[in-house]
């Protein structure tokens, strides 16, 4: 069987054609964010839905990191409105809003000091949450993320794989069960292989906890594979957002170029590959 | 008689407890003083380029500073605190001893603490510190939780640097009034006991090799959170201070101190005091090794009870005076201007300790030199020799007034060394004491002074104003008066300059006592 993209019709509009809840869990009002002379996010809005998996992409130095750390305050926006969960963010304390949105770091982001079960558990420790508590809770997650319980809980982050990092950095994001979880190049560092098992397995987990999800990637075909949407930055903007088939139907030149990038590779691949071979 | 069974190895150990105790105590205060500073600062000014770099560069100038003259520094500054307090509030305290060192020895520690501290905290990959921000933390948290173990192996390799420099320049803290291991070399260099200096030097070395691994102890239990680690090395160093405290605990701190300065003659002469005192009933202890600058004050200040000092160096340094008088009636000045400060001036031992131009016999009698003006003719060919405050001496600036002297090279020695030196021809004349025994031990002559331009140097018992009206002590010092003439002190600190057994401060002091106490 050859790789299988999704028909590409439907219309990219700048009102979505399915019905968007009033409420948003993430919306981003016409926001701007300089850093000197660089407008690295630049009037951007954009809503993402409750239960929605989001994708942002862009090239790097496109802004896509700096979108969504406005979102739990990592960074702090200059202009504009960002809600979450209809509340705007300048009205909460950026740590307990930080407590409620997981986060997952792009080489995993582990201390280094703490083992296995300290980094799952650091969140819910922060939160006060008793240490009994705590020690299920990861237990459960290192079964929610595949992780045997026995040999992984007590290793230093530097005894682990590059995806066993990372699958102990989705644990750590989801540890104090928050609604919204943000990634930021979760699979980028990891071997195709993993990266693909892992995708599908988040998809699956993303599905299984009703989460909604921002997954910055800059790879386009594990944009389309993963997200329900596709939002793409350039130089701060947001150029598209929209379904992949409402991407197909843009006007804008390099949205079309990073959408048939995928394809011309399968393409390539099957003029190269024996049909109906290993793949 | 055998290197290892020298009975000053005995006499060595049995000073251990109280050097040892002194040394702990002055360099781990010293080194909680340096860290609840410097580290604080090392947080505070970690993501502050400009406060950062005016910091490190101070404490690198800090660094600078030979740590003899940063210790002593310390001593006229806190005098000066000691004087503004006291007027302003009331209250004084005792700028001698434990106080300066700490202070000091704190400063000596900040470099290393602060500079590896910076350097462990700004090490830490940004990622990290941003991903403890993303997981909740607060600033606060971040730098407990993540920060700071993330930097401690750097900072702890900073401690222990710190914990070694300070224990090891600890020993230079004995001549602000600090007792130290640093006594056994003072009075080892001074009265060549290289079984002191070797002893001290040894114990020094030892102990900062434990309060490492103790360190080490406490860093690796730190690490690897291990709670047991990290508190066997706390409890391994405050069992170290306790050690060093019950000794001393028991020790009355009451008794008499008797001062002495950084030389032979003075330590024999202190522990000739001490022995008379103890004999008399009273408990007294000496406190060798003062330098000479800070014994004075020492004395006024009470922080100890007496000591011999000389004429002529009183009435230059203390008094200021330039002007040349008899030696009976110097003293005589001398006793009302000490008393203004409540000072008593006792009486005399009988000998004089003055700076005399020495040169050897042979080659005086050969160039027919008798005097320092029949040097004067010779100077400008020849080289001399002082210790290390001669040369910046009134006397010296007097004699060159008096006589034209003009030498070709002038060289500051350690007092011991310049005998041997003017006598293998290494310097033609040295600036000497008069009471010195190796003068004859070398065939030396000491030139004589006709115009008088160095004052006379009698010896002069001196009290504390606190034991004025002192009449037991005074008493039982009272036998000593006028009873040491010249050729008994010269002898006595031949004897003293050895370098074996018999030579120690006091055996020498028990042999001038008998010899003294009979008359």
């Amino acid at each position: 069987m050859g790789l299988v993209i999704p028909s590409l019709h439907g219309r990219v509009s700048e009102v979505s054609p399915r019905p968007m809840p009033s409420r948003p869990m993430i919306g981003y009002s016409r926001v701007t964010k300089s850093f000197g002379p660089l407008r690295a996010v630049d009037d951007v809005s954009l809503d993402i839905a409750e239960g929605e998996f989001l994708a942002i992409v862009g090239g790097s130095g496109s802004g896509k990191t700096t979108l969504v750390r406005l979102a739990n305050r990592l960074i702090e926006a200059d202009d504009g409105i960002i809600t979450v969960e209809g509340e705007d963010v300048q009205n909460i304390d950026p740590v307990a809003l930080r407590r409620r949105i997981g986060y997952v770091f792009q080489s995993g982001g582990l201390f280094p000091h703490l083992n296995v079960a300290d980094n799952i558990g650091i969140t819910p420790k922060l939160l006060g949450e008793p240490a009994a508590a705590i020690a299920t809770r990861v237990d459960e997650l290192l079964e929610l993320v595949q992780l045997d319980r026995a040999t992984h809980r007590d290793r230093l982050p530097e005894a682990l794989s590059g995806g066993q990092r990372q699958r102990v950095g989705v644990a750590r994001a989801l540890a104090a069960k928050p609604r919204i979880l943000l990634m930021d190049e979760p699979f980028g560092a990891l071997d195709p292989l993993t990266r693909d098992a892992l995708g599908e397995d988040f998809r699956e987990l993303h599905r299984k906890l009703g989460l909604t999800t921002v997954m910055i990637t800059h790879d386009m075909t594990e944009a389309i594979l993963l997200a329900d949407r596709i939002a793409v930055m350039r130089g701060g903007k947001l150029l598209a957002q929209g379904t992949p088939s409402e991407l197909s139907t843009s006007s804008d030149a390099y949205v079309l170029e990073l959408l048939s990038t995928p394809r011309r590779q399968v393409d390539r691949l099957n003029a190269l590959l024996p049909q109906g071979g290993a793949a | 008689m055998s290197f290892f069974n020298d009975p000053r190895w005995g006499e060595a150990l049995s000073h251990l407890p109280d050097y040892l105790g002194n040394h702990v105590r002055v360099s781990l205060a010293a080194l909680a003083l340096g860290l609840i500073v410097s580290l604080p600062l090392a947080i505070l000014t970690r993501n502050r380029p400009a406060p950062r770099a005016i910091l490190l560069a101070l404490a690198s100038i800090v660094q600078t500073v030979p740590g003899l003259a940063l210790l002593a520094l310390f001593y006229p500054l806190l005098l000066l605190a000691a004087s503004v307090t006291l007027k302003w509030f009331g209250v004084s305290f005792s700028a001698f001893g434990f106080l300066p060192a700490m202070l000091a020895l704190a400063l000596y520690s900040m470099l290393p603490v602060l500079r590896n501290g910076i350097t462990g905290l700004n090490g830490i990959d940004p990622a990290l510190i941003e991903a403890a921000k993303g997981v909740g933390m607060t600033a606060r948290q971040s730098l407990v939780m993540v920060e700071l173990p993330l930097a401690l192996p750097v900072m702890m390799a900073g401690i222990r640097t710190a914990a070694v420099w300070v224990i090891g320049t600890a020993t230079l803290s004995t001549p602000i009034g600090q007792t130290s291991l640093g006594n056994y070399i003072f009075a080892g260099l001074q009265t060549q006991n290289w079984v002191f200096v070797l002893f001290g030097c040894l114990a020094s070395a030892l102990l900062a090799l434990a309060v490492d691994q103790l360190l080490g102890l406490v860093e690796s239990g730190l690490r690897n959170r291990s709670r047991l680690g990290a508190g066997l090395g706390a409890i391994g160093i405050a069992a170290l201070v306790a050690a060093t405290l019950v000794p001393t605990m028991g020790r009355s701190s009451s008794g008499y101190v008797v001062g002495a300065k950084t030389f032979a003659e003075q330590y024999v002469l202190s522990a000739l005091l001490r022995d008379r005192l103890q004999a008399a009933g009273f408990s007294a202890a000496a406190r060798s090794g003062l330098g000479s600058s800070v014994i004075f004050g020492a004395l006024k200040a009470g922080d100890i009870d007496l000591y011999v000092d000389y004429s002529g160096t009183l009435w230059a340094n203390q008094l200021h005076r330039t002007d040349i008088k008899p030696r009976a009636e110097l003293v005589t000045d001398l006793k009302t201007a000490l008393a203004k400060d409540n000072i008593t001036l006792l009486g005399e031992l009988g000998f004089e300790n003055a700076y005399a131009l020495v040169m050897p016999k042979t080659r005086a009698d050969a160039l027919g030199i008798h005097t320092i003006a029949d040097l004067a003719a010779h100077a400008s060919t020849m080289s001399i020799a002082g210790d290390y405050e001669f040369f910046s001496r009134p006397e010296w600036a007097a004699l060159r007034q008096a006589y034209g002297l003009q030498f070709s090279a002038q060289r500051q020695m350690q007092p011991d060394f310049m005998y041997a030196a003017v006598a293998s021809g290494e310097v033609d004349v040295i600036a000497g004491y008069t009471s010195d025994g190796l003068i004859a031990k070398y065939d030396l002559v000491t030139l004589d002074d006709p115009k008088h331009a160095i004052p006379p140097y009698d010896a002069i018992l001196l009290l504390a104003p606190k034991r004025a009206g002192d009449e037991r002590l005074k008493a039982a010092l009272s036998p000593l008066l006028g009873k040491i003439d010249i050729a008994t002190m010269r002898e006595a600190n031949l004897r003293a300059s050895g370098n074996d057994a018999n030579s120690s401060p006091d055996v020498v002091a028990r042999w001038l006592w008998e010899k003294v106490g009979r008359q």
